[in-house]
């Protein structure tokens, strides 16, 4: 396989491309199950983990993978809003350059800031989520955990509720998941569907009752509690009562279906704590996972070789 | 005095319906004789075969940052940008720092733009002090100072009512109102248009409605004041279909689009290059289609370049945190030669109309045709010429033109402004 340099979303893959990060990073489950889960692909390589924005569990999933090839890893973070002013992100990149590290993991709050840095380092670049726009590792763990379950993607219905307009992690997902085949659909208050999203394929409901016990996968993303009081839903109470995955509407799922969930959870609003914690929830699954198929990008985009 | 003649171009003059090969003679600075053929042996001779002559050209919407951010745009570099996109008459709109609102600011621009000796520039005074949407300016002393229309441009005066007394106001001197309409409230700060692209990539859209509501509301108050309303950068279907009822029904309305809303579609914001990012944004495809359908239907009075500078640290930043404009002087010509002559076989008299005599028709201007006895603007074009668009090419200070790199078909190689030859291309 000879990828592009950058890893900016998962739009501009192939099903085959999907696919070739998915085998990997099965494979690379299996490295850390061993005594000492660590193999020397990217020994000699310096991976820069860049965060802008303030995340805790995909920096030390990046960190742990890079660790886990023998990489070393640089880390930064810096919460910093879009406006503040400070060092441009053209300034980073050019340091960065500089410095010759050999692949940068970046966090922005702006869509496009990873295609950004891409366009002016000879360093390959992963996006770790840049803004509403795109969080290509994030989609692919979770294709990879839907595919331990069900196997076939093709044959799988996916069922996306919440807030899609801002969420990356929808998008990641839903291109992934209809390159590859799989049925997607989305539930949401209306307001938090963004315009034209059928156009990619997309089913859209606003009912989840009438629907969610149609479907294998059932992922609820991260309510935002700032958007409360945007106008765009009219109170957290009231979307846990329609939208919530709470105990009642979970019994109604099919009997073999898995429940998502990107993290942080917001306990209690988009998902019960007893449902987060249920036999149906993968959510730690898809932590264990991160790490495994951050492994494969990083390993594919560093040059490594599979032995 | 010396004479210029012109020969063996193909003359294009909407005003006098005249296009067929023609010599051009230009004595005293003034248009002395447009014949079959002529020979002056004193005149200094453009050779000219397999050009178009067509009047000086008008662009009714720029921004020249100057007062406030030379830095951008100065009068002087403004002007050096207009003439060699073979613009001999620009008006400037008035969000400088000061803001363009009282006699000695316009009188500055007269001032500097008489120093700079390129092409025309006329002010364009703010409809509100400071632009802040609250009280009039003083129109009557503006007017008097050389003011030639009236806008808040870069913002819509969103208070109805200030709205409707501006229009009102403005009667007494039939003075054009240059209206951007724009509702902000639904504009949510889009970064791009709202859509298909927007929901694919991520970034916050402003939607059509925004335009479209704001468009509604200045067609029923110039209905209702029976004053003059001119829509700047028209750019989606709704405003088109708007704008065309309204005529129909008598509406004194005129509106400009930009090259930049017939020529690209939002699809380019997949790039994430902010000098794509504009206000309002690059519509859709059907957006596209119907602003070429309002061009060809006339529906769309006039072409403007909206030429708005902003410096490359600005620019070169994340999509969302780069300012709204592109630079479009340079540009203009080459745009129109391939998209509107070239693909959608508009004809030359239809498309350059909308660059000279209808623009001078919506301020005033005695300028806008290659009539006997009047000063000479005229502009020179070679159709086929291939140039490429480098920083160094780029005579505006700032260089935020999506068109960087890349090379257009359509070239001003002359352009004469009161009698003078102040542009001659050079090839480069």
């Amino acid at each position: 396989m000879n990828p592009k340099k950058d890893l900016i979303g998962i739009e501009r893959l192939t099903a085959d491309e999907i696919y070739q990060y998915l085998d990997l990073a099965d494979n690379f489950i299996e490295v850390l199950a061993r005594p000492i889960p660590i193999v020397p692909a990217l020994r000699g390589k310096t991976v820069l983990t860049l965060f802008f924005e303030a995340s805790t569990r995909t920096q030390i999933s990046f960190s742990i993978a890079a660790k886990r090839l023998s990489a070393d890893v640089v880390s930064f973070s810096q919460a910093t809003s879009s406006v503040k002013k400070g060092e441009t992100l053209l300034d980073t990149a050019r340091n960065i350059e500089a410095m010759k590290v050999d692949g940068v993991v970046i966090r922005h709050s702006a869509p496009g800031a990873a295609l950004f840095l891409g366009q002016r380092l000879d360093a390959f670049v992963i996006n770790a989520g840049d803004g509403t726009h795109e969080h290509p590792t994030q989609g692919l763990l979770d294709m990879m955990t839907m595919r331990q379950h069900f196997r076939d993607l093709k044959k799988l219905k996916v069922l996306i509720i919440g807030d899609v307009t801002h969420s990356r992690v929808a998008r990641s997902n839903i291109f992934g998941l209809r390159t590859v085949g799989a049925r997607v659909a989305i539930c949401a208050p209306p307001t938090l569907i963004p315009l034209e999203i059928e156009n990619l394929g997309v089913e859209v409901y606003n009912n989840l009752d009438e629907i969610i016990g149609d479907f294998d996968v059932v992922m609820a993303l991260r309510i935002q509690l700032e958007r409360q009081g945007t106008g765009l839903f009219p109170s957290v109470r009231e979307y846990r009562a329609c939208y919530g995955l709470t105990k009642e509407r979970v019994m109604r799922m099919k009997a073999k279906s898995i429940i998502m969930h990107p993290g942080p959870t917001n306990r209690g609003v988009e998902i019960d704590p007893d449902v987060a914690d249920s036999k149906k929830s993968v959510i730690l699954e898809q932590v264990k996972n991160g790490v495994a198929l951050r492994m494969a990008v990083l390993f594919i985009h560093a040059g490594g070789k599979i032995e | 005095m010396s004479s210029l003649l012109i020969k063996g171009a193909r003359v294009v003059d909407p005003a006098a319906k005249l296009d067929a090969v023609r010599d051009v003679l230009i004595r005293d600075r003034r248009i002395a004789r447009v014949e079959k053929s002529i020979t002056d042996k004193k005149a200094r001779i453009i050779k000219a075969k397999d050009h178009v002559v067509v009047p000086g050209l008008i662009d009714l919407h720029c921004h020249l940052r100057d007062p406030g951010r030379p830095d951008e745009e100065t009068i002087e570099t403004g002007s050096q940008a207009a003439i060699a996109g073979g613009f001999t008459s620009i008006y400037c709109m008035p969000n400088t720092d000061p803001v363009i609102d009282n006699e000695g600011i316009v009188n500055y621009i007269y001032k500097e733009a008489a120093r700079v000796d390129l092409c025309n520039v006329f002010p364009i005074a703010a409809i509100t002090k400071g632009r802040e949407g609250k009280e009039l300016t003083e129109f009557a002393e503006l007017l008097r100072a050389g003011a030639r229309a009236f806008s808040d441009d870069g913002d819509s005066v969103a208070d109805n009512n200030v709205f409707r007394h501006a229009l009102e106001y403005s009667k007494a001197f039939n003075v054009p109102i240059f209206e951007h309409p724009i509702d902000k409230a639904l504009a949510q700060d889009g970064l791009m248009n709202e859509g298909l692209v927007s929901t694919r990539l991520g970034l916050r859209g402003s939607p059509a409605i925004a335009e479209e509501h704001s468009v509604a509301r200045d067609l029923l108050l110039a209905k209702f004041t029976g004053a003059r309303v001119h829509l700047c950068h028209i750019s989606t279907k709704g405003a088109v279909e708007l704008i065309r009822r309204a005529k129909k029904e008598g509406v004194r309305v005129t509106c400009e689009t930009c090259p930049h809303y017939f020529y690209f579609n939002d699809e380019v914001i997949e790039s994430f290059d902010a000098n794509y990012k504009v206000n309002p944004p690059i519509r859709t495809e059907a957006d596209r289609q119907a602003i070429l359908e309002g061009l060809k239907d006339g529906t769309i009075d006039c072409i403007a370049t909206d030429h708005a500078p902003h410096c490359q640290a600005e620019k070169e930043v994340e999509f969302a945190n780069a300012p709204y404009g592109m630079i479009g002087f340079e540009t203009a010509v080459s745009l129109v030669v391939m998209e509107l002559i070239g693909k959608h076989k508009m004809t030359w008299l239809d498309v350059i109309k909308k660059m000279t005599v209808v623009p001078a028709g919506i301020t005033g201007e005695k300028a806008g045709s290659i009539n006997l006895g009047t000063t000479a603007n005229v502009t020179i074009i070679s159709p086929d010429t291939r140039w490429q668009v480098t920083e160094g090419s780029i005579r505006s200070r700032s260089k935020n033109t999506p068109h960087l790199g890349k090379e257009l078909k359509g070239r001003v190689t002359h352009v004469v402004c009161r009698g003078k030859v102040k542009y001659s291309f050079d090839g480069k």
